[in-house]
């Protein structure tokens, strides 16, 4: 029996093998990564694991004795160098070649880095996506070490929080006009750059990397865009990612941000799948593509099924989550769209939540130490329904209170 | 190592052991125990890994935080006598022998 192969053991990869053998799926699975570690969850990496309080092997997902017993073959440390669509061939990087009886693309992501040309090969400048540079900067981390983050997105912010809770001295550049500027409204940016600012953070907003100069290759100096210039012990790159497509599109599948999947995460070629990271699929009558645990499990369980005939559509329901300091950041729905922010003020100190609204819909919300509010809006949202602005508004009028709007037949599934 | 089970709602049962110092959500994870999501991996997030704790065993834990608290009043029938998040609940010797049982479903 021709087996289905898993390209990527991550957090989709190992979802969706074990869902196939959760549905009963008797057919062999082949699953095949890149890194030498079993599937493992990658937040811990700028959170707990970066602080040193969880042990490596608490990040892997599954221990060692699971993909034995449960009959999936996982192949770790080794890249597929390509994959022959319509034959369903995978090619691994030592040249052996694989007929798959169907195919899944769960490749992820991977950081954009600095252009050598600006010292970005120096050593001391770290990407931050994979347990070997969690653990090959672990050793930077000493107090009084002065380290130099770029971009204000949630990793980085992320690792500006555990390096200062770590005594580090430490410089956060953004270059766009305010952190978070891509993901968050200008409400939530204040918030977490007080919140930084606080913990003694240097948050430079606007203010892009010029150059990093070094000492015997290592990095030692940054120059930046207003002309100034600081020392630096190490560096961390948090500028974003790229989805994996590299595969899928030297294979010829359509690929529009990220590999295009439909509803039930089917490629352009039939027997080919992704999930995760790397694919971008229906939501809403848009093409969207999530960088996050709960999208990589869901979709890659919704492909399971879809691989044995058993599928339904996906659809999302996009929530994340962000640690910094002893700030929990829970986020659900997606703020694309949104025209107003409501602020509500929480019932404790401290606790505030930002509410993304679409004219009288709401899409999406913001919680600081604000568990309630953010399930309540997940609730919402998932239903379609929209608290009345003005209520929300008022930290007088307690959540369970607020007017509901009717919920939105614009809302339903997804196409 | 310690010992725990896990009650599925459909009444069937996952005897599992666990390191101390490990969470009862990571012991039921590496047990693949259905029910249990665990999708923020213990970040006291998510709410998806909501379990009851039979009684002997709930007054032995060390009580719940406010963030754990204020998740387990959204989740699927919670109940104050015994419902926890097993991401917050740290395994130690007292604990040898404890049964959780898995809701119906999560959230
Ligand atoms: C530091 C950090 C913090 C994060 N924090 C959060 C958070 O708080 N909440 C949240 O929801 N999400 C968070 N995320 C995002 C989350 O980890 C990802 O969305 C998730 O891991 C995506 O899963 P995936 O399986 O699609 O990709 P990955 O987990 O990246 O797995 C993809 C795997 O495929 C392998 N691969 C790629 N190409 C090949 C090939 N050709 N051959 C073999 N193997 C290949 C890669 O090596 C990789 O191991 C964080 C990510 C990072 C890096
Ligand atoms: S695993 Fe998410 S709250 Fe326990």
């Amino acid at each position: 029996m021709k087996p289905i192969v898993i390209i990527g053991a991550g957090q989709a990869g190992l979802a969706l093998a074990a869902k196939l053998r959760a549905l009963g799926c008797e057919t062999p699975i082949k699953l095949i990564g890149a890194e030498p570690a079993p599937p493992y969850q990658r937040p811990p990496l700028s959170k707990k694991y970066m602080f040193g309080e969880l042990d490596r092997e608490r990040l892997y997902l599954r221990p060692e004795t699971f993909y034995a017993e449960n009959a999936i073959e996982l192949i770790t440390g080794t890249c597929v160098a390509a994959i022959e669509a319509a034959e369903k061939i995978v090619v691994l990087d030592d040249g052996t070649r694989i007929a798959a009886s169907q195919i899944a693309l769960c490749t992820g992501a991977d950081p954009i880095r600095l252009p050598a040309a600006i010292g970005g090969d120096l050593a001391g400048v770290y990407t931050m996506r994979n347990l070997a540079d969690a653990d090959a900067m672990a050793d930077e981390f000493r107090p009084g070490a002065r380290v130099l983050i770029v971009g204000g997105g949630y990793i980085g912010l992320e690792a500006a929080a555990v390096a200062a809770a770590k005594g580090l001295q430490v410089t956060l550049v953004e270059m766009a006009p305010r952190i978070l500027a891509r993901v968050a409204c200008a409400e939530t940016a204040t918030w977490f750059k007080a919140l930084h600012q606080s913990h003694g953070v240097d948050i430079r907003e606007g203010i892009g990397l010029s150059e990093l100069t070094g000492k015997g290759g290592r990095v030692a100096r940054a120059r930046l865009s207003d002309g100034s210039d600081i020392e630096a012990d190490f560096v961390v790159v948090g500028i974003g990612v790229r989805p994996g497509v590299a595969l899928a599109e030297a294979a010829g599948l359509a690929i529009e941000n990220g590999i295009r999947t439909d509803a039930f995460g089917a490629a352009s070629a039939p027997g080919i799948w992704a999930a995760g990271d790397c694919a971008s699929f229906p939501f809403q009558g848009c093409r969207i593509r999530l960088e996050s645990v709960p999208n990589a499990i869901d979709q890659a369980e919704a492909v399971a099924a879809a691989m044995l005939g058993q599928g339904a559509p996906y659809v999302a329901k996009p929530w994340f989550w962000s640690d910094q300091f002893d700030v929990k950041l829970q986020i659900a729905g997606l703020n694309t769209g949104h025209d107003r922010v409501i602020v509500r003020q929480g019932d404790k100190l401290g606790t505030v939540s930002h509410w993304y609204f679409a004219g009288t819909r709401l899409l999406a919300v913001d919680a600081m130490n604000d568990p309630r509010a953010y399930m309540t809006a997940k609730r919402w949202i998932e239903a379609g329904q929209s608290p009345e602005p003005a209520s929300l508004a008022d930290p007088a009028i307690p959540l369970k209170s607020v007017p509901l709007a009717a919920p939105q037949t614009e809302l339903a599934e997804a196409p | 190592m310690i010992t725990v089970t896990f009650e599925g709602a459909d009444g069937s049962r996952i005897t599992t052991k666990a390191r101390p110092g490990t969470t009862l959500m990571e012991a039921a994870r590496a047990a693949s125990v259905p029910g249990i999501l665990a999708e923020c991996g213990g970040a006291c997030s998510c709410s998806t890994c909501h379990v009851y704790v039979a009684p002997d065993f709930f007054d032995l834990l060390e009580p719940a935080g406010e963030m754990e608290l204020d998740l387990l009043d959204f989740a699927w029938e919670p109940d104050p006598a015994s419902s926890r998040l097993s991401c917050q609940i740290v395994l130690n010797e007292a604990l040898e022998g404890l049964v959780a049982r898995v809701p119906e479903r999560q959230g």
